[in-house]
């Protein structure tokens, strides 16, 4: 064996990852951490008041609110997409469909799409006189017709489904990919003891789907947990009667127009942790210790 | 690699350990005296004026080009560095502006309290009293545009205090009328508000669209209520409401009456179907093409809808003649800027009254001398009712000067209001609630 390089060389190698990393990302969210501390309105020296920031939040209806908005979105960006995604990809991947890389391509595509596009899209589509009151009136469903996007019922919900839409292809195109490395063999074994379809899906997919479930689970968490730009767009001002706040935007409204940067900065550093912590779970269950 | 990391996070922490902001504040800056005032830029020497602006939509761009154009003719040793931002982007960037190292000399900055009332509070900004008589500029805007550019030291109220920016342009929320509509359906532009009424009435029965609306963005509804309010209170109340000033109360005879107009048009149909997930935009592209026989918006709205109507829409004010209405965003002097001379003969330069008919000419509403401009159609009717308005106590400022955080809750709650989330008194609560709370806060 060579000699090998003392150590120390080594975190010269990672030096020039390691001071951009430190500059734009540890710096910043350190310096967050450390304005989350103070009372400040983002002009006038800010006074310090510890944790205070930290425990107004826990009583704070505008940041429960949001949170609890933010727990719907996760059903609509993670849970849907990783299930319809599954289905699909199984779907998908028995029967033989000519053009099959088109099909793969259409379904990412609202990835690729720009979320403010996709989102004045939506809105397009949601409109009293949009496309999809057209469809419901088309097929009867007349009492269904309503202004989605300025209802407090529907806001969420309608933002929500824009997101399992931009998900689902995510999901579906790393699930075809891990089905695609499955060993025949097993679909045949499966076959062989006279199993069906759900049987297959259960003893063979699933489990060989394990670590790819989790890189869609967490990329979806985290894009449901940051959601701005579609509430942004969608429904201006935090929609009908604050019902699709989320906690960026309370951030970038705290932070840019009710002068509370350090509140502003203390949703930001919860937010951080929550995601830290829900994606550090996700691993945790469905990483390499199988 | 841990202890590494340890080591950089104390670093990180060392560099930012003093409080947020207490590199940015310095001393509050003083008014000038006019006397000391140098008005003429010719004799300022070399300068270069850093001018942050949001005129960046057709007739303001042409508007502000045309004018830095002009200044940079005429003063060639000024030198001027535009930075162009779309209104919503300014506002976000203007805080950190304002307080960073190289500050803009020329700001456009929003009159709400949560913009120049905090950054007067701050001490960012230049009290302009000594160069406004210097310019005369007090001689060529009326007293009821000045004010909306007015704070005390304490940043709390707008209209009291000292002078802080200076508006190009105006803006009125009125009544944008379908000529053809009105006389198919027999009758005059509105003057009484029986009159108003029989004519939402008459549309509704000629099943026309008789307002309308579109209230996804929120900011409608406010226009809407501010009418209803019009038809109630008086103008004078409804300022001091607009404004937060003391012992002023959101639970009046007149703002019932006022909220349950308002229902009463939403429940007569006078509005269009889902008006709530309207889009402002697409509402008044809707009554561009001839669905609605009223539009009630703002006269930013004067030149694309003259555009697209021609002489078949009108516009004038409320009938009573009290309106909503205000200035386009003043331009303000940093507290930081070298040159507060030059950016100050800057602004005196963009709206004197050369400045005014370029405004005009390239269809912006001049906030002075509206009546001398060459207008035809819409926008005469515009500059006639500026015109009038201006110059009369019946001006009421928008209802989101209050507190920095009415302008949230007052759109809010008027979409709840017409959402029946909210009763009439519930409304009126979430209001006062609002006032007294940011009475007392901050």
């Amino acid at each position: 064996m060579a000699v090998a390089e003392p150590r120390r060389v080594g975190y010269l190698y990672i030096l020039p990852a390691l001071l951009v990393y430190g500059l734009f990302l540890l710096f910043p969210l350190l310096h967050s951490g450390w304005i989350s501390l103070f009372s400040w309105d983002g002009l006038t020296v800010g006074t310090f008041v510890g944790l205070d920031n930290y425990a107004a939040l826990a009583a704070d209806v505008g940041f429960l609110a949001a949170f609890g908005h933010v727990a719907v979105l996760l059903v609509f960006f993670a849970v849907l997409p990783v299930s319809i995604g599954l289905v699909l990809a199984t779907a998908l991947s028995r029967t033989r469909i000519r053009g099959m890389a088109f099909f793969r391509t259409a379904l990412f595509l609202p990835q690729v799409v720009a979320m403010v596009v996709v989102a004045i899209a939506w809105q397009r589509i949601f409109a009293p006189d949009g496309a999809l009151n057209d469809l419901l009136r088309l097929v009867g469903l007349d009492g269904l017709v309503t202004a989605w996007l300025g209802e407090s019922g529907t806001a969420l919900i309608a933002v929500g489904l824009v997101g399992t839409w931009v998900q689902t292809g995510l999901a579906v195109v790393l699930f075809l990919g891990g089905i695609g490395k499955i060993s025949g063999e097993l679909f045949d074994a499966v076959r062989l003891d006279g199993g069906g379809v759900v049987r297959e899906f259960r003893t063979v997919v699933l489990p060989a789907l394990r670590a790819e479930i989790g890189v869609a689970l967490t990329l979806t968490v985290i894009a449901a947990l940051r959601t701005f730009d579609l509430v942004y767009v969608m429904t201006p001002q935090g929609g009908p009667g604050g019902s699709t706040t989320v906690p960026s935007y309370e951030i970038y409204h705290r932070a840019f127009h009710s002068g509370q940067v350090g509140s502003a900065a203390a949703i930001g550093i919860t937010l951080t942790a929550l995601a830290f912590l829900i994606t550090f779970g996700i691993t945790k269950v469905t990483g390499r210790d199988r | 690699m841990l202890s590494r990391l340890a080591v950089l996070s104390l670093i990180a922490v060392t560099l930012g350990a003093c409080a947020p902001g207490s590199g940015s504040v310095g001393e509050r800056p003083t008014d000038r005296p006019a006397g000391e005032v140098r008005t003429d830029p010719a004799t300022m020497g070399k300068v270069t004026l850093t001018v942050w602006d949001q005129e960046v939509r057709g007739g303001q761009e042409k508007q502000i080009s045309a004018l830095n154009d002009a200044f940079q003719r005429k003063y060639p040793n000024i030198t001027i560095k535009r930075v162009a931002r779309s209104f919503d982007d300014l506002r976000s960037t203007v805080k950190l502006g304002l307080t960073g190292a190289e500050a803009p000399d020329v700001v456009q900055v929003n009159n709400g309290k949560q913009d120049m009332g905090s950054f007067v509070k701050a001490g960012l900004l230049q009290p302009l009293d000594g160069y406004a008589t210097a310019h005369k500029w007090t001689e060529r805007m009326p007293e009821s545009v000045l004010r909306l550019a007015k704070y005390p030291d304490s940043g709390a109220v707008l209209g009291e205090g000292k002078l802080y920016g200076v508006p190009q342009t105006g803006e009125l929320v009125g009544l944008f009328y379908n000529k053809e509509k009105l006389a198919r359906l027999g009758i005059q532009p509105p003057t009484t508000w029986e009159d108003f009424d029989k004519a939402l009435a008459a549309a509704k029965r000629a099943g026309e669209l008789p307002i309308q609306f579109g209230n996804l963005e929120k900011s409608s509804g406010n226009y809407l209520f501010s009418l209803a309010m019009h038809r109630y209170g008086k103008a004078e109340e409804e300022t001091r409401l607009a404004t937060g000033r003391d012992g002023v109360s959101w639970n009046t005879e007149a703002n019932k009456q006022a909220a349950r107009l308002l229902l009463s048009w939403a429940d007569n149909g006078y509005f269009p179907q889902g008006y709530a997930g309207i889009k402002s935009d697409d509402s008044w592209a809707a009554f561009a093409r001839g669905e609605g026989l009223f539009h009630i918006s703002g006269t930013w709205l004067t030149a694309d809808i003259q555009a697209a109507m021609g002489d078949k829409v009108g516009f004038q004010l409320p009938p009573g003649q009290t309106v909503t209405g205000g200035t386009g965003l003043p331009f303000a002097v940093s507290g930081r800027s070298k040159n507060p001379d030059a950016a100050a003969a800057y602004i005196d330069f963009i709206s004197n009254a050369d400045a005014m008919k370029v405004l005009a000419d390239n269809g912006n509403l001049p906030a002075t001398e509206a009546d001398k401009q060459a207008a035809t159609g819409l926008t005469k009717d515009v500059f006639t009712a500026w015109q009038t308005a201006s110059r009369s106590t019946q001006l009421v400022p928008y209802l989101d000067y209050a507190t920095v955080t009415a302008y949230d809750t007052v759109t809010g709650a008027i979409e709840q209001l017409l959402a029946k989330r909210h009763t009439v008194d519930q409304f009126l609560t979430v209001l006062q609630d609002d006032l007294d709370k940011g009475r007392g806060g901050r």
